[in-house]
């Protein structure tokens, strides 16, 4: 994917706030960088990724729309609405 | 939608790239399919523009990679494989899409997962898997000032040490659970980055920098909502540790779900092949981590042998048996090196967590006499990693063996379990640009 | 190596935990055997829906009366059976089924089971995941969920903290049971002059000749969809796959557990043994459901799974004695184990100790089908 020179950050919502990444950066990284944990457990726990290769399901979160998709394998495009639990 | 090959390769890393690439060298029909966004797997995942540690086999990724782009291999990035529904077709599903793929020949090159074996706060957000936290890195993930303590088990430890250095992370000690005798035969030959034969130990840590610590391992990782400090047992002594990462994992354990499902032989947890990379089923191969872990080299050999043996080139592949082997016979010794200890057994408390999926603490766990057991009554290994975290670990700590595999070997959607069993027919040729 | 005890239970399902729980209670020394885990067979593969069934007199008596059992054992119920007082709502589709669900509020009305017609708007506000408009439904707010293994062990240690205690013989096969004796697969003999087959779908392997035969079930599970489903849901069509022919059949039935994962059901098969996922009556079975509630189509599915129901020619349970002396059934529950499994002890302990019992055990009586195959071929009825 060719990424036009004057665009150097691609936006994403998260949780309703705007959030700039670079271009190439995951949804999981995007959600750590403004701070936050991808999801509750199911007691209440904070998690955030812990294998970062879609095999733990750790980073799940709400992602235009679908839940439960795993963040660590899709990686951030702009107006993506992400939503964590 | 159908797609159909002659030979489809599952899984783009090193294995899977070579396989693909030699299997359709002459022509024939090759499909490529991973999850992933893009090809590379793990090792060779994309990264953001940035000369880095992994420059010395960088050239070796950028060729095979180039081999793949400018190849007639057709790639199916972004989908997920989760089931067989009739002989010889297997079914994928992406953003609620589905698509059967048949083939004449299979070539598994599915990779490794890292082991991971709980301890108080493992749970905490930012401790994260040693490859994990390379990955994320890759995926834009900034380490620069960031502390980070690395600890558990395996070759990869120190390359992703390196890794993180040069990514400007100050990595505060690497703790590897082995000791320094077990590592001994190893120093002067142990590769720094899995499957390379390189420098060996002593010299990698030197040009370092970096505490290195044998016999160690954490014992706590404490923080509110996130890491905050990590208890470590060095040399059998605690120390607390103020961090921002622990990249912890044991190792790397083959994914054989997909193999297991189509019925290939498996032992001591990888898919057994023999010298043509040909599993039990004939017409299904296997490469690269999926027959047993042993690094980037040896699955890029074990890749192109399986390309060629299923392409009919018998001659190319068998040429490349010798370095195969060898390579193999390395693995294993190195494998014996890094042997998990049994102190690591005891680092979970009963309420520390073991399937993080369900919540379910190991005391809950240990009680029953089997994984069915445990599973039925505590629903562990009930939730959607489908046992991979927990019955890993499940395996180490009590001896449990894991249970049948039954589709959806990934979860998938409710509506993709109902395509059609005689999907759609068509012909459809697809060259996607990953 | 013989031991002795005053009853044996052979299946440690739900059916036998709650057979072994009243003859602990009644004073018995009990042992209980499995050749796996506490409830890993149907109590396992099944849905735990404690449900009062109206299509028979008989069926209604033992259902009703074992759901009031469940009531008032659930406020001792741990945590991790997940005891949940939801309520079913029975989904009529059109007209012809909304006068069946005003038949069934006359039916459960008259006999004290609280039950209220919705129409198609409260259908609607009740369950907004079902598709519109269908005619309405019959919900009935005493039905319940619970997550059975748990239940069946939960029965057992309750067995086991009376007098005598319980053995409980894990992963142990018994391959003989008759004139109080039973042999396990290892050498192992056990005397009793009570035996209780509650081996479910398998009990036909130590009692041969009963009229019991396999039918499979398939579910699925989801990942969390917390506030999808509130009640289950069963459509009025159930009724004809489940008491029809035997032909291959799926209906809509859906149950949310706790966590907001939603099982979705259900398939019955006759005479198949292939304990594999069947992907076209998965396939069939998704279909239906999404006809009912096409979001269902877009929920994550974790696994699949089939099971083996224990299925009786005339949909009764085989409860009671049989020709040998000392071996008793309790088996033949078919989709309905996990509700009847408390009155299905209670009954059986109420004839082992010859007390009277709150409901008549004739209708479930094994000798209803003396000289009848499984498969209810040269079948007599004794209605209730």
């Amino acid at each position: 994917m060719r990424n036009n020179a004057a665009e150097r950050t691609v936006e994403v919502i998260i949780n309703g706030e705007p959030s700039k990444v670079e271009p190439g950066c995951s949804v999981a990284v995007a959600i750590a960088l403004a701070g936050l944990p991808c999801r509750a457990s199911i007691t209440g726990q904070p998690r955030g990724p812990l294998c970062a290769m879609g095999i733990c399901f750790e980073c799940r979160a709400t992602v235009n729309g679908v839940a439960h998709s795993r963040t660590c394998q899709l990686l951030c495009e702009p107006g993506m609405d992400i939503r964590t639990s | 939608m159908t797609h159909r090959f002659q030979t489809l390769v599952v899984g783009s890393g090193p294995a899977g790239i070579a396989a693909a690439v030699c299997a359709g060298e002459r022509g024939a029909r090759v499909g490529l399919i991973d999850d992933n966004p893009s090809p590379g797997g793990q090792i060779w995942r994309s990264r953001r523009g940035q000369e880095g540690p992994d420059a010395s086999h960088d050239s070796e990724a950028t060729r095979w990679r180039a081999r793949l782009l400018n190849s007639a291999v057709t790639r199916l990035q972004g989908w997920s494989v989760f089931d067989q529904p009739l002989l010889r077709t297997l079914r994928a599903e992406r953003n609620g899409e589905v698509a059967d793929l048949r083939y004449e020949n299979l070539i598994l090159a599915t990779g490794a997962r890292e082991r991971f074996l709980p301890f108080p706060g493992w749970t905490l957000p930012n401790v994260v898997g040693v490859g994990a936290i390379q990955a994320m890195v890759k995926s834009g993930l900034p380490v620069s000032g960031k502390r980070v303590v690395i600890a558990g088990s395996g070759p990869l430890l120190l390359a992703v040490a390196a890794s993180l250095k040069a990514a400007g992370a100050t990595v505060l000690c690497l703790c590897e659970q082995a000791s320094l005798r077990q590592l001994a035969p190893f120093a002067f030959s142990l590769p720094a980055t899995p499957g390379k034969i390189g420098e060996g130990l002593r010299y990698r840590l030197a040009t370092l920098g970096v505490p290195f610590h044998t016999s160690s391992w954490p014992l706590e990782a404490g923080g509110d909502t996130q890491l905050r400090q990590v208890e470590l047992s060095i040399h059998g002594k605690p120390r607390q540790l103020a961090c921002d990462y622990l990249a912890c994992g044991f190792h790397l354990l083959p994914n054989i779900e997909l193999a297991s499902l189509l019925g290939c032989g498996v032992t001591n947890g990888a898919a057994i092949v023999d010298e043509w990379q040909q599993s039990t089923v004939p017409g299904i191969f296997c490469a690269g981590e999926t027959t047993g872990i042993g690094g980037l080299e040896l699955s890029l050999v074990e890749g192109q042998i399986a390309g060629l043996a299923a392409a009919g080139q018998q001659d190319r592949a068998r040429s490349l048996f010798a370095r195969r082997n060898k390579l193999a016979r390395f693995a294993a010794r190195l494998a014996k090196a890094f042997a998990l200890r049994p102190e690591l057994q005891s680092l979970p408390g009963d309420s520390t967590l073991l399937c993080r999926c369900e919540d379910v603490p190991f005391g809950a766990v240990r009680r029953h006499r089997s994984w069915r057991s445990a599973k039925l009554h505590t629903r562990c290994g009930m939730g959607p990693c489908q046992g991979r975290i927990c019955g890993a670990a499940a395996e180490f700590l009590l001896g449990w063996s894991a249970d049948s595999v039954r589709p959806p070997i990934l979860p998938a959607l409710i509506s993709s379990l109902a395509a059609p069993q005689a999907a759609h027919e068509t012909s459809l040729e697809i060259t996607e640009k990953a | 190596m013989k031991s002795t005890y005053d009853a044996v239970v052979l299946g440690a399902g739900i059916v036998g935990a709650a057979c072994a729980l009243e003859c602990a209670l009644g004073g018995m020394r009990v042992a209980v055997v499995d050749q796996d885990t506490v409830g890993g067979g149907a109590t396992a593969a099944g849905m735990g829906h404690i449900v009062a069934m109206d299509d028979s007199e008989a069926q209604f008596a033992l259902t009703s009366y074992s759901q009031s059992l469940w009531n008032a054992l659930a406020p001792e119920l741990p945590a991790s059976v997940e005891y949940n007082r939801c309520g079913t709502i029975w989904v009529a589709a059109d007209q012809e089924e909304m006068a069946e669900v005003h038949r069934k509020l006359d039916f459960y009305s008259a006999r004290g089971i609280a039950a209220e017609v919705l129409d198609e708007a409260a259908l609607g506000e009740a369950e907004p995941n079902l598709r519109r408009p269908l005619a309405g439904g019959l919900r009935v707010p005493l039905d319940a969920v619970m997550y059975p293994p748990c239940a069946a062990a939960y029965l057992l240690e309750k067995a086991h903290k009376q007098k005598s205690g319980v053995e409980l013989m894990l992963g142990r096969t018994a391959t003989w049971a008759s004139q109080g004796r039973v042999i396990l697969q290892d050498g192992a003999e056990i005397q009793s002059p009570i035996i209780i087959n509650a081996t479910g779908a398998l009990a036909p392997a130590l009692a041969p000749g009963i009229a019991v035969r396999k039918r499979k079930g398939h579910l699925i599970i989801t990942d969390r969809y917390p506030g999808f489903l509130q009640h289950q849901l069963v459509e009025l069509g159930y009724l004809k796959s489940a008491h029809s022919s035997d032909s291959d059949s799926v209906a809509f039935n859906v149950q949310p557990r706790q966590t907001g994962q939603i099982l979705i059901g259900s398939s019955r098969q006759y005479d198949t043994e292939d304990s594999g996922v069947d992907r076209d009556i998965v396939a069939s079975m998704i279909e239906r459901a999404a006809m009912y509630m096409p979001q269902i189509a877009s929920l994550s599915a974790l696994r699949v799974w089939s099971g083996f129901r224990a299925a009786t020619p005339d949909k009764l349970p085989l409860i009671g004695p049989t020709e040998d002396p000392s071996v008793f059934l309790a088996t033949g529950h078919e989709g309905l184990g996990i509700t009847t499994s408390l009155a299905t002890g209670r009954l059986l302990a109420d004839h082992l100790l010859r007390r009277p019992s709150a409901i008549a055990l004739k209708p479930y009586l094994p000798s209803r089908f003396e000289g009848v195959a499984g498969d209810g071929s040269r079948m007599e009825m004794f209605h209730a």
